[in-house]
């Protein structure tokens, strides 16, 4: 008998996980199962320099390189094109353009609207328009600067709010309804509105984007691809080729860091490699520099965000008008589940109670934007955060109070349901119940172990005796849906061969960017079998050995791929259990593996309770299970339950559970200058039950610190012709080793293990962690609202430069001039 | 004339170049014609340091003590902005390199450098692609330490300084910073025999007798043009730019090599000055500091803290440790940037220059150097000798303030510096004399002429300096740009302004964010003493 997962499907869950919990703890674990802090599986090869990325492979002699042209314009048609001295040029070995392009031109991952090469009609500048292919990049680079292109140069849509103005959509609008936002809007005590403009973020992933193709003996294709989604760029490839699928191999061994900007974002340089390696019949490399790579690759959505909220003298919101608009760039791309994730969020933990909220899909003549970690998700949460800060300075309470006034499942006696009980207020404004109830305790617990009102009361003290450095402070949680909302990408396939050594060999449909996902899969194959991790080799993402897989993206690697794993080996040990029964002539449920061997208790006498145990080394066992012909490999998949969405209605359940988390950030602001230096930051955050608390520590702290860069020091900026001058590392900031908080206290909550049944009961830890981050704009914003003894709260656009933070400054002072003016009882 | 070939050691072994263009960078020769591909690409432009590589000098005898004659001194530098015209006579040691082999026949494994270790011990690396470049730069400090005969670890401002040049997108560093802190509890394996080799190669004698004229010739197998020369004395560089006015000069090429790397221009004619001794000297006289325009900024660290120390502090947010390594003030002033950093600086204080040629040599003040953007006062044929700046007096003070989006290696939206002469004890101080210099201001480096008239003779207080302030609107009219708007530039200028009145009344007050240290968290008790103060 075989199972498939091999879990208890309890009515009770809170059962189940109590009846796994008895079964599992105080068993000596052998080295590498999880758990357990192991280092990355890379690690010696990255000090070293021995780790190979797609643009360290060796060349071959007649590798040629690729640069790309792109439109001089942010709108405009083609007139003409003259490529003849780019041809010309020395060393240049073919040009190519949409005309060489053998199959599907469109490239769009959902929905149509990404042209591999465009033939007339340019949305924004560097879409690309022709490729050059040439002996080294540096040729290629000069060549592409000779091109002779003439436009019709169009209007472009640069700004959000235009394009909203004009219902100026890549995709159409949703809306989630619960009760009536207008009237309870208009009942309200207290009613206050707001708006946020939140810019975009690059995601400076470390190594440019790069691919590396190579035709094949079948008029196919090997693709080496820096990607996160390598079906999608095997697909995308075999389409513009118009060759079968199965023609096109992909394969990624690893990423100089990802973020979500790989995971559409490869497949163009894919193709358009592609396309010349077919037409040239000779292996080609595509490696972007940076400042292409900056240009013409997507980046984080800026939202233009705003809100309506009605609220009681507690602060606590009775309802709420909110608009999230996405500014999507030219194309839909992924904006469609972006914008989503932003309006799925835009409660972050707190109940919404009667709402209405509006998600736009605005078009503009820029790169198209796209995924990026939190995937909108980031810029829903700021929107929830900013309403909690507005409301909290409008009734002079502690911001902290307010939020926690309204977390999710914290009951209100006075608050009642129309059957007269009280109310739970643990339903999402899109219909999902958030069942585990974490963040109630888990900012209580930080709360005291970050002394946040012994910190305030001091804060309160430095401010008043500090004439122009203030400090603020700033406790904020996230809530994260974890899963795809999309949800047939919630399934994964991997792959687990046994070799007659004992030796373990694993692959799974994830890629890895620096995530641990390797090693962390490896660990639950490593407890599967009981060996130590050392024993498991993984090797490179192919999409020969695992197909049709989803991309590594959505938090969701190890949670899909771990189970896919654990599947695989689950099969094969169902065989090595039989046969090991008949082999040894005992009851299954008395054979186990333990400490790298096979286990079997033997019939006993029963009587004096006596047993006979056997313990045969793995590699030995596995020796035996080969001879006795056992199957040793095993595909194995997973998808998740529970899941559904149904957008006609706008509710459903899209994620399978949530991912919680808080942080407190003390920062520094020198209301002079603007400028702002983070102190301390105390985190805590929620990752069920951990499968590798290092690599999860490590997910975190990089997540805060990045989601503070998006949040302070990145700042996109482009000019009023759309061209990108926030174009490369001197002038597009990400956080510095300097920028690190002195202080920065990272803690996992512990005895939390997933209430849902996911692999060990861990939790996902990718993205959620990158809002922690928001504590850092909203203590900024605290060390603002100082300057008017905490009862104002002017308007702070991210990121929080020193020019944003003065701006704030000035307006702070500029309220209380006025309201002194008018105490005074002079005319303002 | 002498051999066409660059001579250098890379990871121990002595190379002779004949065929590299006079524009090929370190990276790229690394990675296309070493075929060592552990020191990566990340920008290509000096900001991410991917590219980290350790290059080594040797102690002169002179200026060696006994124990460290001879002996290569290394630090860390960016290997996508370094040209290997730079490279004549050095050693450089790559992360492909650090380890110590193991023997195969044994089964060992390869023996770590402390930093490679620390950083796997310590979690310090996720994707793994800035890593080479941050195992370098800790490797770097990690020997410097040893150099030095420190066995204590070093402490958070060292590492926060060793590392300000190295991007990581992963980790937040926070375990990087902890594999930094632990670094000395690992064995060395830079002592270890076959590593030694590696960190203090025998000195190639053919290649100091083939140097020797100083006049080093490539050319390239693309183009016959190409040519690279790297004069060891001020004689050789006169002969040079006078036979090739044309060539261009660098001492760091911390900034020229953008312009191949990110612009895609070549250098077809390259005059490397790095390696000149007499331009790169320190010398301290009665009345002023002399400076050799060769002079690297991590160089005069020492020398700028010790007299300005605004100045040295000014250092630590002036590009990375990688670019102070190699970057010098010369080659700031002669580039003329509208921002610079330092030309300001030098404005404030007074600075005057040497320009020398085989013609002989001028000197001028650094306030007639600078014509309009990017243009100044030198000609053809003529090189930046020698910066001369006056020592302060009792009664001086230098202020210096850059505001920019981040703390370390960033341009600045602003940089404003100020000398001033002071009469009258602190809180009743009187100014007596006033010189100014302003960074992002204007198309070149700056004084503010109205706002140093308007300030002489006032009483240091925040209201009168704030009213003076106004005045700056007469001098300049920034432009809105990448960096800042020109309002907010205006603003913050201004408001610099009042902040100095303050900080010229408390000069024991913590004002500062960026100056903010560990031990200086609780700041509520030096303010409540500014508060009665004030």
């Amino acid at each position: 008998m075989r199972k498939l997962i091999d879990t208890h499907h309890s009515k009770n869950p809170e059962q189940a996980l109590k009846n796994e919990q008895r079964t599992r703890p105080g068993k000596v674990k052998s080295k590498g199962q999880t758990g357990q802090s192991m280092k990355h599986d890379s690690a010696e090869k990255h000090v070293t320099g021995k780790a190979v990325y797609v643009d360290d492979m060796p060349e071959y002699p007649n590798q040629l390189h690729i640069a790309v042209g792109g439109s001089a314009y942010a709108h405009a048609k083609i007139k003409s094109i003259d490529l003849t001295s780019v041809r010309e040029t020395l060393g240049v070995v073919d040009v190519i353009t949409v005309h060489d392009v053998p199959g599907h031109v469109d490239i769009g991952p959902v929905f149509s609207g990404d042209p591999v090469l465009v033939e007339e009609l340019c949305e924004y500048v560097g879409q690309p328009i022709f490729a050059v292919a040439a002996n080294t990049m540096e040729i290629a680079k000069a060549a592409v600067a000779k091109a002779s292109i003439e436009y019709d140069v169009l209007e472009p849509t640069l700004n959000v709010e235009k394009a909203l103005a004009d219902k100026f959509f890549v995709r159409p609008t949703h809306q989630h309804v619960r009760g009536d936002s207008a009237k309870a809007l208009a009942a309200a005590p207290h009613r206050i509105q707001g708006q946020q403009h939140v810019n975009g973020q690059e995601h400076f992933y470390l190594e440019g984007q790069v691919c590396s193709v190579l035709p094949t003996e079948d008029g196919g294709m090997t693709v080496y691809s820096s990607t996160q989604h390598p079906t999608e760029v095997q697909k995308l490839v075999a389409e513009v080729l118009d060759i079968s699928i199965n023609k096109v191999k992909v394969e990624i061994r690893r990423m100089g860091g990802g973020f979500g900007g790989k995971e559409t974002q490869a497949a163009p340089l894919a193709c358009i490699a592609a396309i010349v390696a077919n037409k040239t019949g000779r292996p080609v490399k595509y490696r972007m520099s940076r400042t292409d790579d900056m240009v013409m690759t997507g980046k984080r959505h800026p939202f233009f965000n705003r809100y309506d909220v009605g609220f009681d003298d507690q602060g606590i919101m009775l309802g709420s008008d909110i608009m999230v608009a996405g500014n999507c760039g030219n194309s839909p791309d992924l904006s469609d589940a972006i914008v989503d994730r932003a309006m799925f969020h835009s409660d972050n933990a707190y109940y919404l109670n009667n709402a209405t909220v509006t998600g736009h899909r605005c078009k503009t003549h820029t790169i198209s934007n796209t995924a990026y970690r939190g995937f909108g998700g980031p810029q829903g949460v700021i929107l929830a955060e900013l309403m909690m800060d507005d409301i909290a300075r409008h009734l002079g309470e502690d911001p902290l109070t307010i939020r926690k006034r309204n977390l999710y499942g914290i009951k209100h006696d006075h608050i009642r349901t129309a059957a007269g009980e009280v109310d739970p207020r643990n339903q999402t404004h899109y219909g999902q119940t958030v069942e585990q109830k974490v963040l109630p305790e888990l900012i209580e617990e930080l709360e005291q172990t970050s002394n946040y009102w012994q910190r305030r009361e001091e804060i309160k003290q430095f401010n008043a005796n500090s004439p122009f450095l203030k400090k603020g402070l700033s406790l904020t949680p996230v809530k994260f849906g974890i899963s795809f909302t999309v949800q047939f990408l919630n399934q994964a396939g991997a792959l687990v061969h046994i070799y007659t050594d004992g030796s373990i060999h694993l692959n799974h449909g994830g890629t890895e960017m620096g995530q641990g996902l390797f090693v962390k899969v490896a660990q639950v194959v490593a407890e599967e079998f009981q060996v130590d991790l050392d024993t498991i080799q993984v090797s490179a993402t192919n999409t020969e050995k695992v197909p049709n897989t989803s991309p590594t993206a959505a938090s969701s690697g190890t949670d899909l791929n771990g189970m896919a794993a654990r599947d695989a080996c689950l099969r094969i040990k169902a065989g090595m259990l039989t046969f090991a029964a008949e082999h040894y002539g005992a009851a299954e449920e008395n054979i186990y593996f333990d400490d790298n061997h096979l286990v079997v208790i033997k019939d006993s006498d029963k009587e004096s309770a006596s047993e006979e145990k056997l313990r045969i080394p793995f590699a030995d066992f596995v020796q035996q299970a080969y001879m006795g012909r056992v199957p040793l490999s095993s595909t194995g998949f997973y998808k998740t339950p529970k899941i559904h969405y149904d957008r006609e209605t706008g509710k459903g359940r899209p994620f399978y559970y949530y991912a919680n988390g808080a942080s407190v950030s003390e920062v520094l602001v020198d209301t002079l200058t603007g400028e702002s230096r983070l102190v301390r930051t105390d985190i805590l955050h929620d990752v069920g039950r951990s499968l590798n608390p290092a690599i999860d520590k490590g997910q975190i702290e990089g997540a805060f610190i990045q989601g503070m860069g998006w949040l302070t020091t990145e700042e996109l900026k482009w000019n009023d012709q759309g061209r990108l001058l926030s174009n490369g590392p001197a002038t597009y900031k990400i956080p510095a080793v300097g920028d690190t908080p002195f202080e920065f206290n990272v803690n996992l909550l512990e005895d939390r293990p997933n209430r849902e049944e996911t692999i060990y009961r861990s939790k996902a830890v990718g993205e959620p962690p990158f809002m922690l981050g928001i504590s850092v704009w909203s203590a900024i914003r605290d060390a603002v609202a100082s300057l008017a003894d905490y009862n104002y709260s002017a308007p702070m656009d991210t990121p929080a430069t020193p020019e944003e933070i003065l701006k704030s400054v000035h307006n702070t002072k500029d309220f209380m001039r006025n309201k002194n003016a008018i105490a005074k009882g002079q005319k303002v | 004339m002498s051999k066409p070939v660059i001579k250098f050691c890379l990871n121990g072994r002595w190379i002779e170049e004949t065929a590299v263009t006079s524009d090929m960078t370190v990276l790229r020769y690394l990675r296309t014609q070493q075929i060592l591909a552990g020191t990566k690409e990340g920008c290509g432009s000096g900001d991410c340091g991917a590219c980290s590589v350790l290059l080594g000098e040797r102690i002169a005898d002179d200026t060696a003590n006994e124990s460290s004659e001879g002996q290569w001194h290394y630090q860390a530098i960016n290997g996508c902005i370094t040209f290997i015209a730079q490279l004549d006579g050095k050693s450089l040691i790559t992360v492909d390199a650090l380890a110590t082999k193991g023997s195969a026949k044994d089964k060992e494994g390869d023996q770590l450098h402390p930093a490679q270790q620390a950083m796997v011990d310590y979690h310090g690396s996720q994707c793994g692609f800035c890593t080479p470049g941050i195992v370098m730069s800790l490797a770097a400090l990690h020997e410097n330490q040893r150099i030095n005969k420190n066995s204590e670890p070093a402490d958070h401002h060292q590492i926060i300084d060793a590392l300000s040049g190295n991007l990581c997108r992963c980790t937040g560093y926070r375990p990087i910073i902890e594999a930094a802190e632990n670094m000395n509890n690992y064995h060395n394996n830079s002592v270890d025999v076959g590593q030694v080799g590696i960190w203090q190669p025998a000195m190639n004698h053919d290649a100091s007798a083939d140097t020797k004229s100083g006049l080093i010739h490539t050319a390239s197998k693309i183009d016959i043009e190409s040519q690279s020369w790297s004069p060891k004395t001020e004689d050789e560089l006169k002969v040079l730019l006078a036979q090739h006015p044309q060539a261009r000069m660098v001492a760091g090429a911390t900034d020229i090599a953008l312009e191949v790397t990110q612009m895609n221009r070549r250098i077809p004619q390259l005059i490397a000055i790095n390696d000149i001794a007499s331009l790169k000297t320190i010398v301290i006289e009665d009345e002023s500091i002399m400076i050799g325009a060769g002079v690297t900024y991590s160089q005069m660290e020492a020398t700028l803290n010790e007299h300005f120390p605004e100045f040295g502090q000014l250092l630590h947010r002036f590009a990375s440790r990688q670019v102070r390594n190699n970057g010098t003030m010369g080659g700031n002033v002669a580039n003329a940037s509208p921002i610079g950093d330092t030309p300001p600086v030098l404005l404030a204080l007074g600075a005057c220059i040497e320009l020398a040629s085989a013609e002989g040599s001028r000197w001028l003040a650094l306030h007639d150097f600078f014509l309009d953007y990017k243009k100044t006062q030198q000609k053809p044929g003529e090189y930046l000798r020698m910066i001369r700046i006056p020592r302060l007096q009792a009664n001086q003070v230098l202020k210096v303030y850059k505001i920019s989006k981040r703390l370390e290696d960033d341009i600045s939206a602003v940089l404003a510096a100020f000398k001033f002469t002071l009469e009258g004890k602190v809180g009743a101080q009187t100014v007596t004399a006033v010189t100014s210099g302003f960074g992002g201001m204007a198309g070149i480096p700056k004084a503010a002429m109205h706002l140093e008239q308007t300030l002489l003779n006032q009483q240091v207080s925040m209201a009168a300096f704030e009213q003076a302030a106004q005045v700056l609107e007469q001098d300049f009219n920034p432009m809105s740009d990448v960096r800042a708007t020109s309002a907010y530039r205006m603003q913050v200028a201004q408001n610099l302004i009042q902040k100095c009145a303050f900080e010229l009344s408390n000069p024991n007050a913590v004002t500062r964010i960026e100056s903010l240290d560990k031990s200086e968290l609780s700041l509520s008790e030096v303010n409540a003493e500014v508060a009665n103060h004030a």
